[in-house]
């Protein structure tokens, strides 16, 4: 029965090529109501990997708030003056075991004399310090309780890992021929789809809103186009990579934009989409003229943030383990005012 | 008892068979060399030719390979003309539409003008492929089966590319020619006009899918079933019925207590194959033209239950989204 068994062979064959690519098995746990399809697919295997890059770096303890003012022990404290010297030297050394492990304090200070600002590195690393606490103090309808520190995103690199550029414009050469349209390529931004490879400027640098879908039945002059829920889509996939959920950890998928089918998690997203346009156009943006050329993207553009800056392929950074504990000064409010000024005095 | 394995036993080989002799023009343009290849009997008749290209057969192949090469060089020009890359790359890669803001005016060629030209010309093609099914039915003295079933697939075609465009004022809302780009198309325009599954005609374009996979299989099952006592003989059998048709009908009885006849189970598949593409076209034309979302418009007509509200609400309601004020930026 030689030609069963070919037969039996090209059948297997063919039920892989058309099977997915992740290996079994999965944990399914439901998050809506029953019959919906409203599960979270998860695999322990990939996950494994995950913890592994998820982990908090150990703690420092909390150091004390007493003894003399940072600003007046040390000269040229501009951000964090007001914490105890102390405070101030702990924080100091774990910023530069979260950012700079290798360099060590050369990576911001001129050794010789510490309260200089030659180094652009110090000039970003104090607007960092300030965005961490903007972040804490007034984004807590994102990252609640928890909150963020420069590990979040650094995890021991002087660049975050995970950090987006805008795509060089395409040159067509020739008879007008190869239009990509800035899609159609294996993206890993995407999920590998040929949607639309950088999204993020849209969404995530400019305020353009992601709802394309009508709120009536009958067309009443919503002007969004099929095109444009291409571009939602790509970002919508970027979340789903980011936070290594599908998309019914937010959404119904009978209908994506109905906010009372979907889950708490949506409202949290939405205040991320505002955060980031925050971090991006506040921060980032201004600090373009600061980084010396070989940080910038293609187009002279600033490294900036999106969803898998801080996730990292999870639905919470760090599994949602806070290390403001020992950190709670990155939790204040500081004055914007004082903010702009130090911009000003950049450039 | 070779008819009662799943596969193709038999391969009956005989003398050339130029066919039937028409007139003398049709006989001018048929190639004269018949070939026999064994493997093609596996699939089919063995018999390879004779062809009948024919001047409508040429010009639509003619005008298919231009559309073919418009795509292609596009293609290849996305992965600057590296042919590895192109191989690697082609599920991904695509000729778009134009973007919205050209609506219906010719947009530059680099900027989805190719888009409009490869349509064209495939269009053209296909018709004129279409003019070729129809005239050679004739010319056979055949009835037009082939043919129109042929057009229910084309007037799907024409919807996508064509008629929804011209009514939405807007050449963008076109499926790009590209593999994956067309699917995500297809799940765009789902999502955007509120999920097409909530589309009575989509639901019923999926229903004559799938009764057309079901009627193939039970149709065929039963004739290679009857097989041993000559059911393959099913036109004659729909005046005189004989013994395998007699047991094929009774099997159904049995079964499901109706059964189709020798004629009628042909005129159930091909309405089904064709109405499939016809109910799934007209779907598609009332998408976004109008209706602008389905579910809901499925949820006011009551089609569906409603689940229990989750009480999350649009924090946008609360909150304004964040709005840059960097300068230089919107």
């Amino acid at each position: 029965m030689n030609k069963r068994s070919i037969s039996l062979a090209l059948l297997c064959v063919l039920a892989l090529l058309v099977s997915g690519c992740e290996r079994p098995s999965f944990q399914r746990a439901q998050n809506g109501f029953r019959g919906t399809a409203m599960v979270n697919v998860q695999n322990p295997r990939i996950n494994a990997e995950k913890e592994q890059a998820n982990q908090l770096p150990p703690s420092t303890g909390l150091a004390s708030a007493d003894g003399p003012r940072a600003s007046e022990v040390y000269k040229n404290v501009k951000v964090l003056g007001n914490l105890s010297q102390a405070q101030f030297t702990t924080f100091m050394v774990s910023m530069t075991s979260w950012v700079a492990p290798q360099q060590g304090c050369a990576y911001c200070h001129n050794v010789a004399n510490f309260a200089e600002d030659a180094l652009y590195t110090k000039t970003v690393a104090r607007r960092m310090i300030q965005m961490n606490q903007n972040i804490n103090a007034n984004w807590k309808a994102h990252v609640q309780g928890t909150g963020v520190t420069c590990y979040t995103c650094h995890r021991g690199n002087n660049i975050p890992q995970n950090v987006w550029f805008k795509d060089a414009p395409q040159k067509i050469s020739g008879p007008a021929l190869g239009q990509r349209n800035g899609q159609n390529e294996p993206a890993m931004s995407v999920g590998y789809a040929s949607l639309t490879n950088e999204p993020f400027s849209l969404y995530l640098l400019e305020n353009h809103p992601t709802r394309v879908q009508g709120k009536q039945g009958l067309p009443y002059g919503n002007l969004k186009t099929t095109q444009d829920t291409e571009n939602v889509y790509g970002i919508m996939m970027h979340f789903s990579k980011s936070l290594g959920v599908n998309c019914t950890y937010c959404h119904n998928s009978r209908a994506f934009s109905d906010w009372s089918q979907s889950t708490p998690q949506r409202a949290l997203a939405w205040h991320a989409i505002q955060m980031v346009k925050d971090i991006n156009n506040t921060y980032m943006y201004p600090l373009t003229g600061v980084f010396p050329e070989h940080r910038l993207g293609a187009t002279g553009d600033v490294a900036k943030a999106n969803c898998i800056t801080c996730h990292q392929g999870v639905n919470k950074p760090l599994y949602g383990k806070s290390m403001l504990g020992d950190f709670p000064y990155l939790a204040q409010q500081y004055s914007e005012k004082k903010l702009t000024e130090a911009i000003v005095a950049v450039k | 008892m070779d008819y009662q394995n799943l596969f193709t036993q038999t391969q009956v080989v005989g003398p050339e068979n130029h066919g039937a002799p028409i007139n003398e023009y049709d006989l001018r343009e048929r190639t004269q060399s018949i070939g026999f290849s064994y493997l093609l009997g596996k699939l089919g008749n063995a018999q390879l030719g004779p062809l009948y290209l024919g001047r409508l057969g040429v010009a639509s192949i003619a005008f298919g390979i231009v559309a073919f090469v418009i795509v292609g060089f596009n293609m290849l020009a996305q992965v600057h003309w590296n042919p590895i890359q192109m191989v690697r790359q082609l599920f991904w890669l695509s000729l778009d539409p134009p973007s919205p803001k050209y609506g219906l005016r010719l947009a530059p060629l680099s900027e989805g003008g190719w888009w409009n030209i490869c349509g064209l010309f495939l269009t053209v093609s296909i018709l004129l492929w279409w003019m070729r099914t129809y005239r050679r039915a004739k010319a056979l003295g055949l009835g037009t089966h082939v043919p129109w079933a042929f057009a229910a697939a084309i007037w799907l075609f024409l919807v996508l590319g064509l008629f929804r465009p011209v009514l939405m004022g807007s050449w963008s809302e076109g499926v790009p020619f590209g593999i994956f780009p067309h699917l995500d198309w297809t799940a765009a325009i789902s999502i955007r006009y509120g999920n097409l599954f909530y589309n009575p005609f989509h639901m019923l374009s999926i229903f004559f899918l799938y009764g057309s996979v079901l009627l193939f299989g039970m149709h065929g099952a039963t004739i290679l079933a009857v097989g041993r006592y000559g059911g393959e003989r099913e036109i004659e059998q729909i005046v005189d019925r004989g013994t395998a048709s007699e047991r094929a009908a009774l099997f159904w009885r049995w079964t499901m207590g109706f059964n189709a006849t020798m004629e009628s189970i042909h005129r159930w598949a091909w309405w089904f194959a064709v109405l499939c593409p016809v109910s799934g076209g007209i779907g598609i034309l009332l998408t976004g033209t109008f209706v602008d979302n389905w579910y809901l418009w499925a949820m006011h007509h009551g089609m569906v239950p409603a689940y229990p509200t989750t009480s999350v609400v649009d924090p946008a309601l609360a909150t304004p989204a964040f709005a840059p004020t960097v300068e230089g930026l919107k």
